[in-house]
């Protein structure tokens, strides 16, 4: 097969081009109505549930589930559908536990409820702590992503390829905050989903629309083992933990806890979930079709001799049934979906940085909005710096891997203070504090000890750790760490607000 | 803003301790559906492994089930909740009124 990947593409270029475009003047337009810190942060509050619901899904759907597991799935069979459901099966605990209670105690970011009857300074300055180490993981995994692909793609230089990046989510998130954003998230959904789908449609055409049909040609051409688990899962410790790292790690992300402030009341928050799962549950069920789809008819060398990660499955299959129109599509749709997710993370950060460490800590609060939304503007200038640069700076590292460090460090650090400190009455300011910082410490030292790092990367024989995944021991640290502390030094006072806390919890800010 | 009365608080209280049965119940079940599946990938490759039909291994049945679980809690949720939890927070808020 004559691959047109890693040429310079008029058509990907110019859907390209038309998507900025647009995403663009979305961002003029929302420029315009972003005149306060509630506009800035959570978009005046005006979100429906169908908007957030769309805007939650392009957050969370990155370039490495459309990308990454399609290409698993074409390359490893049933092993690469492992990830499609473990990226799914954290939104039940979002909706149960997180999003509503957390709509109604907080006003810009998770810091907010985790200090709401806490001790603000130290509580603020640990969960930013918590939520900015999320925040770099995540990015880096996306930026370094980037670069790989729009290198892939149309051919243009890495360093490029991030700086492009880097300067287009600055215009949406500086001028057009969180209103922009969450356009940019919702065009980008729908770009994603109808890409995907229309995708899968064109590969089930050549087999009747009967996907056991593609999965028996898969298995008669590839043998019956890709239907059935492989060497992906050799060790079930290993794998629940990755598994429950990603599960909980969904409820700690700040990206995501930050579009629960956009909408109204609680009750759209929880709607927003159940319209955000339909669409990532339906995405996850297409990339059955697309992965099979690109094993079939692209073959597994094709794939491994353009990208031996097997990344660039879906666009290979995409200009396989739908020739170089159809692939600069695709390509273009890949593209808009890591701007959507660099431009979510680094509002989420801006609001860390300015709501949180400005703000609370450094001026107690004491701060007019013509200030708060020059330094969360500032912020967000500076960690578009930061972004490219790490970008530039982890050239190579492994995205997937990276991810699952984000998710690692949200399940652990931040997932635990921010359920205690809303449902567990005896929860104190130390409790808090010590919680998210060994829950943010104990998952990086396992990753640095882990067979990873230690045997992958720095090429000893043997691991300190023998857990890839370091969820399994960290988030249930967490949460011991912050139980034994907060009953060996009660807080009387963070006790006596918890009956007000449970009344905003469930009637909101007007109780 | 009137000081809640006893009852008000009580009727709170309960309705506070329903949702989290509920939620921490949910995501027990969300948690073990997920658990016994990665326990099945790593001790019973060879049972997912056997074809239901030509084409759908009991695996990727499973796989397909987990995603629709995963919907059925949601909407399991979202219904207790939109039916009976705002009322129940309707009733609190105007009693107190």
């Amino acid at each position: 097969m004559s691959g047109a990947i890693g040429e310079p593409n008029a058509l990907a270029m110019l859907f390209f081009f038309v998507f900025i475009a647009a995403s663009l003047g979305i961002t003029w337009f929302a420029a315009r109505r972003t005149k306060t810190t509630e506009d800035f942060y959570a978009a005046g509050r005006s979100v429906t549930a169908v908007q957030n619901g769309l805007a939650l899904a392009g957050d969370y759907m990155s370039a490495a589930s459309f990308l990454g597991i399609a290409g698993l799935v074409a390359l490893s069979g049933f092993d690469g559908l492992i990830y499609s459901i473990g990226f799914l099966v954290g939104w039940p605990v979002v909706l149960c536990l997180i999003a509503e209670p957390l709509r109604n105690l907080g006003r810009y970011t998770f810091a907010d409820v985790v200090a709401f009857r806490l001790q603000q300074r130290p509580v603020r300055v640990a969960s930013a702590f918590g939520g900015l180490a999320v925040i770099a993981f995540y990015l880096i995994a996306q930026m370094v992503g980037a670069g790989n692909l729009i290198r892939l793609l149309f051919g243009l230089s890495y360093e490029m390829a991030v700086i492009i990046v880097g300067a287009v989510m600055l215009a949406y998130v500086l001028f057009g905050g969180m209103l922009a954003t969450t356009w940019v998230q919702i065009v980008k959904a729908v770009l994603l989903m109808s890409g995907a789908a229309l995708l899968a449609l064109m590969v089930l055409a050549q087999y009747a629309f009967n996907p056991l049909a593609l999965f028996a040609d898969a298995a008669a051409t590839f043998g019956p083992s890709v239907l059935a688990p492989g060497r992906l899962v050799s060790d079930p410790i290993d794998a629940i933990s990755l598994g429950i790292a990603l599960m909980f790690g969904t409820a700690g992300l700040p990206h995501i806890l930050m579009r629960f402030y956009t909408v109204p009341d609680a009750r759209t928050a929880r709607v927003s979930v159940a319209y955000a799962t339909a669409a990532i549950g339906l995405f996850y069920l297409f990339t059955f079709i697309l992965g099979f789809g690109a094993m079939v008819i692209v073959g597994q060398d094709a794939i491994r001799a353009i990208d031996a990660g097997g990344n660039m499955a879906a666009p290979l299959l995409a200009e396989a049934v739908g020739g170089q129109a159809f692939l600069g599509f695709i390509a273009a749709v890949a593209f808009a979906t890591i701007l959507a997710v660099v431009a979510g993370l680094t509002l989420a950060g801006a609001a860390a940085l300015s709501h949180d460490i400005w703000v609370s800590v450094v001026r107690r609060g004491h701060a007019d909005g013509g200030e708060q939304l020059l330094v969360a503007r500032g912020a967000t200038i500076l960690l578009a710096i930061v972004s490219i640069l790490l970008g530039i700076a982890f050239k190579g590292q492994n995205v997937a891997y990276m991810v699952g460090l984000a998710f690692a460090i949200a399940a652990s650090a931040n997932f635990p203070a921010l359920l205690l400190s809303m449902f567990w009455k005896p929860f104190t300011t130390r409790g808090a504090v010590a919680s998210i910082v060994v829950g943010t410490a104990s998952a990086l030292l396992l990753i640095y000890f882990s067979p990873t790092i230690q045997v992958d990367l720095l090429k000893h024989t043997s691991a300190l750790v023998p857990l890839r995944n370091p969820g399994i021991i960290s988030i249930p640290l967490s949460f011991v760490v912050g139980i034994v502390v907060s009953l060996a030094m009660p807080e009387a006072e963070a006790a006596a607000k918890f009956a007000a806390t449970e009344r905003q919890l469930h009637l909101g800010e007007e109780a | 803003m009137s000081s809640p009365s006893s009852s008000n608080h009580a009727a709170l209280e309960t309705l506070a301790a329903a949702r989290w049965r509920i939620g921490l119940g949910l995501t027990a079940a969300m948690t073990a559906i997920y658990v016994v599946f990665i326990l099945l990938i790593a001790y019973g490759k060879g049972f997912l492994g056997r074809l239901l039909a030509p084409g759908l291994s009991i695996g990727i049945a499973l796989g397909v089930l987990v995603i629709l679980a995963a919907w059925a809690l949601i909407l399991v949720y979202v219904r207790w909740a939109n039916d009976h939890y705002d009322r129940e927070v309707a009733v609190i808020r105007g009693g107190r009124r």
